[in-house]
């Protein structure tokens, strides 16, 4: 999503100050600000652990076809379904055949949500009779919506209409994610079968998906919000008077459904172009803290429903360990980042120096950076602050979290998948290390896996680099740009991390809506994704044809400490050495000139 | 053949590796390495730019160095290569000249004689081979019995006995008979000799990478293509930030990132890892197997020979009631005569010294016949003048007894039984339907096998005992070893369904065999090696052979294979975390000079931008020499659990690897001020 850019220098100053007085008075002390700050964190995601763990369970159980509590009211709705689409759901596919059914899915939602747009004009539930989409930004559109990334070169009020949103953008919310969860799914069974030569069915898992997980979900979540006061209407937008006698035109429409599955889904498109900034996307801080709370919990379920599949739920904590820790440590430092503020402000005489620019006023510094955390490490991207204006090394934190491919918690299925490369390259150096030829899980990696995990691994971030350095070098990629030096190049690393991670968020200061970012935004959108869940379903189809080793003494413990901790390392360690001289260049340089005295 | 330590650096053999390492600079040749081909192109582009230095009046001293550097990597990486080469080819030599100077006397089909080369011998010939003379080929007596010296190979001084018909008939092509006179099929083609195998194993363009190796160097061509994306996009980003980067420096940081220490010193480790298993005596068929061998988790080892001396020693007559010990002796005596095994010699040593008897005058009755000792029976024994005096396992003498009409007495019984709970081997002897006694047959231990049985277990292999022993008696000894598991009362078919059930549950099942009924559960189990004393069916079913003969060697086969791979993964660890330090080296250097507050990132305090990239550069290079003795003689093992052997190596190639360069980058650097080459 884009935001109007903003300057410090653009910043009245007064508003600043009012903020601040607004937050003073929100916090009487310092102590009980902190506090209630640590309070609300720990509560979040307290409220996260103590809903995933079941959550994960329950997941398990309906891709493993046990029974569950709802299994009687969803069973006649799924087998109707399956007889209408001429699915015979005990039929297995090998790796291959389920690539090739999540391919033509995806290839038949993408040229969906394409002629929607182009075809708007002509149909209904248009009142204010938008026209046809630009073709790259339909094209963009249509690759970011079914990449679950959710991107969005355009603004939501002013281009699509209610059909558009509703039958292509928000269908495709729920498929792009149950189509990630299924690719998960079948890596799953990669690991827990033996001998096989299949991996599931991808029209089931696809139909699980959505029927059993993400529909009652955003149904929980889409009333919830209702009755918070997110808007759910198809009327037109409404026309106010102002008190100075001019006329505003307030942009409705169905949010509260839309916004449920935005988050649900880890797809971050906002219904309006503010996304959840917007008061009637995200109207008060119950609202804000159910929609992070919902962008992590299916990702952050995956881990435990991957312990109770391989019936070891210590594994499934090890891998949750490694991303909560990761997550926590973006977040602190991130915090940190804010609470510094910036010298320039202190010098102004604004409270503190701590930067208000681009936050959720209405919610303070923490919930803020808490929704910013967690909408980049989980591939989400809807945001309720301005990413462009946060301090140069919080916005560090975020660019970092996009760049090592949205593998803390990460998108639906896709969080899993990715960790499971780093897993990988993790096992086979442990592996090495300790007189065994590698294995994970009890599956032996050999050249095919390792190739596999390659690509998977460094084809995002290798398109990452090689698309932004294009933009850098090529005119029409620095006509965009709002702003010069290192916040500049953040901008369209941000655009291009944000699209490789398929998280959708943007750091704004960049006109993206051009034919130029348009095309090569969507070519990272599809490299980030399908460079991903291809290789990964690969490894899967290699994997369950092999044994599974026996655990002893002699093998290394997947659930213990010591592979979290390496695992936290790799990624840290690949991200790092991967985008060291960019974050010098970008963030930590702005960093330090801003420490000098100079802002971009 | 066997390789002191002082060896590793002898002056003849690092001149050698010297010089071959000049035309493995060839392209063609470092194909098979592609992150040193990487640096090679590297070095070619930054040796063109030094050259227009020259020309145009660039900056040449220091393009120049660095190019230097370059080219330095890529001889260092050959040189560990040369070197590890050279010490296999060394060991393979001697023995190459002995065999390819032998001549063979061919037997063609009409019966005559001709000689010809050893090189010309191929499968399927017939040769001979009499006192003095050298085995041209490897292969299988059909005809004979000869008195071997296999020192060449084994460095064992004491000749070996090998005959025809055996599980002691396989010979190897450059040993030498000393006395007998023997006829060999010939088995192996020219150029697939275990000499052969052996020279092609240590040979860097022979060798084939094991799928270890090729997932490894998956991993390092992609960092290396990883990283040339880095450093491209990093000059484009720098030109947008307005500064210029020299195409030279470009390439130093390319290839400090580049994984160049373990990418240079791979093949080093496999062939040392060769060699080492050379050292002790053993010839993998193929690297894969060598690697598998780290991961074995079961391993199958015959009782006798394996964890007791072969020869058990008879130590007591227990004669049935109403039976003298004398009498007892001098049937068990009787049946034992002709039995050369160790167990029937101490029987008939036991006997004279229970009868009073001295040596020589002992000697079968006219007349008489022996029965020997087969498989399908499990008994011997002697017939003469009517009488049919047989020794053997009490169950089979026992069915022997009953179709005659006999019993065992429950006196007996319960001696068996006795015997065999205290891990000793009953014998009972009987005389036609009557017993005689038991003879309590002890068995041995050999040194050390309990500490070696422990040490097995701590790193997760569990021990499976195979012996033809009834249950009770392999039970004792089980529980006197250490044994984790046994198979008593085996039989060919017994063992390969045991190989299938492990490997059914998961396991990697490793054996040691020598006997041509060995062979199908050989070819069955994951990791085999058989005896090179053994049969040409065993040698064949395994992926090595034990020259020595020594069946407690499939320990050290374990611990090379684990050695070798945790070698490739410490260095590979160790050179990934440095290049931590080499960017905090490189990148200020790089962009200080635009943005001064960049310097902060300077942690070492280097001295210039051009000393910081020299410095890195030359570590880079340099460590690649220092790595050789460790990549040589592999990284120390000591058997412990997986987690406490990963929290060590992690610790020192891992956090060392983070931390060595800092300090070493920094020393060269003041080294580089000092000696004014910046």
């Amino acid at each position: 999503m884009i935001l109007y850019p903003a300057n410090v220098s653009q910043i009245n100053l007064e508003t600043i100050k009012s903020y601040q007085i607004i937050s003073l008075r929100l916090f009487h002390s310092k102590a009980t600000k902190m506090s209630m700050e640590f309070g609300y964190i720990a509560l979040l995601l307290g409220t996260l652990i103590v809903l995933a763990v079941p959550t994960g369970r329950y997941i398990a159980k309906v891709f493993n076809g046990e029974p569950t509590r709802v299994t009687p009211l969803f069973r006649p709705v799924e087998k109707a379904f399956y007889r209408m689409a001429g699915v015979d759901e005990t039929r297995e596919m090998s790796w291959k055949s389920y690539v090739a059914a999540l391919l033509i899915f995806n290839a038949l939602g993408l040229a969906a949500v394409f002629l929607l747009q182009e075809l708007q004009g002509f149909l209904p539930f248009n009142p204010q009779n938008l026209g046809a989409v630009r073709w790259d930004t339909a094209l963009n559109t249509a690759v970011s919506f079914t990449t679950n990334t959710n991107w969005q070169a355009y603004s939501g009020e002013q281009t699509m209409s209610y059909l558009t949103q509703m039958l292509g953008l928000t269908v495709q919310n729920f498929l792009s994610a149950a189509v990630g969860l299924s690719a998960a799914m079948a890596v799953i069974r990669g690991f827990t079968r033996k001998n096989a030569a299949t991996l599931g069915n991808f029209w089931v898992d696809l139909t699980r998906s959505a029927l059993y997980l993400l529909l009652p979900l955003a149904l929980i979540w889409a009333l919830l919000f209702a009755s918070q006061g997110v808007i759910q209407t198809l009327g037109p937008y409404v026309i106010a008077h102002t008190l100075e006698g001019g006329e505003q035109v307030i942009s409705l429409g169905p949010v509260a459904s839309q916004e449920a599955i935005k988050f649900l889904g880890t797809n971050g498109g906002g219904f309006f172009n503010a996304n959840s900034a917007h008061p009637f996307e995200n109207p008060t801080p119950l609202t804000d803290f159910l929609q992070v709370l919902a962008m992590l919990l299916i990702a952050a379920s995956l881990p435990f429903a991957f312990g109770a599949m391989v019936n070891n739920p210590r594994q499934g904590w090890a891998i949750f360990a490694a991303m909560f820790i990761l997550y926590l440590m973006g977040l602190g430092f991130a915090l940190w980042a804010e609470e510094q503020g910036s010298p320039l402000l202190e010098r102004l005489g604004v409270a503190g120096g701590v930067n208000m620019e681009g936050k959720e006023v209405r919610f303070g510094i923490v919930p803020s950076v808490l929704f910013a955390q967690s909408t980049t490490v989980t591939s989400d991207g809807g945001v309720n602050s301005m990413h462009d204006s946060f301090m140069p090394l919080a916005g560090l934190v975020l660019l970092f979290n996009m760049c090592i491919g949205e593998v803390i918690f990460g998108g639906v299925g896709v969080g899993l998948i990715g960790i499971f490369f780093y897993a990988i390259m993790t096992m086979f150096l442990a592996g090495l290390m300790i007189g065994r030829t590698p294995e994970l899980f009890g599956k032996k990696l050999e050249p095919f896996e390792m190739r596999m995990a390659v690509i998977g691994l460094l084809a995002p971030s290798i398109a990452l680099l090689m698309l932004a350095g294009l933009a850098i070098v090529l005119p029409q990629g620095l006509l965009s740009l709002n702003n010069g030096g290192p916040h500049g190049l953040s901008e369209i690393l941000y655009a291009f991390a944000s699209a490789c991670g398929n998280n959708g968020s943007a750091f704004a200061g960049l006109n993206a809506n051009t034919t130029f970012y348009n095309l090569t935004l969507s070519l990272a959108m599809l490299v980030g994704r399908f460079a991903t869940i291809l290789p990964a379903l690969a490894i899967a189809g290699s994997l369950a044809a092999k044994r599974i080793v026996p655990a002893s003494t002699a093998t290394f413990p997947v659930a213990s400490p010591l592979f979290v901790i390496m695992l936290v390392g790799t990624v840290i360690i690949v991200g790092a050495l991967t985008f060291f001289p960019v974050f010098v260049l970008g963030p930590i340089l702005e960093h330090l000139l801003m420490q000098a005295g100079r802002t971009f | 053949m066997h390789i002191n330590k002082s060896d590793l650096w002898q002056t003849s053999q690092i001149k050698q590796a010297i010089l071959d390492s000049i035309p493995k600079l060839d392209p063609r040749r470092l194909w098979r390495s592609p992150v040193m081909l990487a640096v090679e192109m590297g070095a070619i582009l930054t040796t063109l730019i030094t050259a227009r230095d020259l020309i145009t009046g660039g900056n040449a001293g220091f393009d120049g160095q660095i190019s230097l550097w370059l080219w330095f990597t890529i001889l260092f990486a050959n040189f560990a290569e040369a070197l590890a080469e050279g010490r296999g080819r060394a060991q393979a030599e001697t023995l190459r000249k002995a065999k390819s100077e032998a001549i063979a006397q061919r037997l063609s089909a009409n019966g005559s004689i001709e000689q010809v080369s050893a090189l010309q011998l191929v499968k399927g010939d017939l040769v001979l081979a009499k006192d003095g003379e050298t085995i041209p080929s490897d292969g299988e007596i059909v005809e004979g019995v000869a008195l071997v010296d296999e020192s060449a190979i084994t460095g064992e001084s004491a000749p070996v006995v090998r005959e025809a018909g055996g599980d002691l008939c396989g010979v190897t092509g450059g040993t030498r008979v000393l006395s007998g006179k023997i006829k060999i099929l010939i088995t192996a083609d020219p150029g697939k000799t275990f000499l052969d195998q052996m020279i092609g194993m240590v040979e860097s363009a022979k060798r084939q990478k094991t799928p270890n190796e090729q997932a490894l160097e998956i991993l390092l061509i992609g960092l290396t293509g990883l990283f040339a994306v880095v450093v491209i996009s990093l000059e484009v980003f720098a030109g947008y930030m307005g500064l210029i980067v020299s195409v030279p420096v470009l390439v130093a940081l390319l290839v400090c990132l580049m994984p160049t220490t373990i990418g240079g010193l791979l093949p080093a480790i496999g062939i040392a890892g060769m060699d080492r298993l050379l050292s002790h005596n053993v010839i993998a068929m193929s690297g894969r197997a060598v690697e598998a061998s780290g991961d074995v988790d079961v391993v199958l080892m015959d009782k006798t020979g394996t964890i007791t001396l072969g020869n058990r020693m008879a130590t007591q007559f227990l004669p049935a009631v109403g039976v003298t010990k004398e009498e007892l002796a001098t049937a068990a005596m009787y049946s034992s005569l002709a039995d050369e095994t160790p167990e029937g010699r101490s029987i008939v040593d036991l006997c004279k010294e229970t009868l009073g008897i001295r040596g020589r005058d002992i000697r079968a009755p006219d007349g008489s016949s022996f029965i020997p000792f087969s498989a399908e029976t499990r008994m011997s024994g002697i017939d003469w003048s009517g009488r049919e005096i047989r020794k053997g396992a009490h169950d089979a003498i026992e069915e022997y007894v009953k179709n005659k009409g006999g019993a065992m007495p429950e006196s007996i019984r319960a001696a068996v039984d006795s015997i065999a709970r205290d891990g000793g081997t009953p014998l009972v002897v009987a005389d036609g339907a009557r017993i005689l006694g038991a003879v309590r047959l002890k068995d041995v231990l050999k040194e050390n096998i309990k500490e070696r049985l422990s040490r097995l277990r701590l790193v997760g292999i569990r021990s499976v005992m195979i012996t033809g022993d009834n249950p009770m008696t392999a039970a004792a000894i089980a529980a006197e070893a250490g044994i984790d598991d046994f198979i008593g009362q085996a039989r060919p078919e017994v063992k390969l369904e045991a190989i299938r059930k492990y490997q059914r549950e998961g396991h990697l099942v490793a054996m040691i065999g020598d006997g041509t009924n060995d062979a199908p559960a050989l070819a069955q189990a994951d990791v085999a090696v058989a005896m090179n004393a053994g049969t040409q069916a065993a040698r064949e079913a395994a992926n090595m052979v034990d020259l020595d003969s020594n069946p407690a060697k499939l320990l050290d086969i374990v611990e090379i294979g684990k050695q070798i791979l945790i070698t490739r993964g410490a260095l590979t660890t160790f050179s990934v975390a440095n290049d931590v330090s080499k960017y905090f080296a490189i990148i200020p250097a790089i962009f200080a000079a635009e943005y001064p507050m960049l310097g902060v990132l300077n942690v070492m305090h280097l001295a210039t931008p051009s000393s910081a990239v020299l410095s890195a550069i030359i570590f880079n290079a340099i460590i690649i020499p220092l790595l050789i003795p460790l990549s040589l003689r592999g990284v120390r093992y000591t058997p412990t659990t997986a987690s406490e052997l990963l929290r060590r190596n992690l610790l020192i190639y891992g956090l060392g690897g983070l931390a060595v360069p800092f300090i070493g980058i920094k020393l060269i650097d003041m080294l580089v001020i000092f000696l004014h080459l910046e």
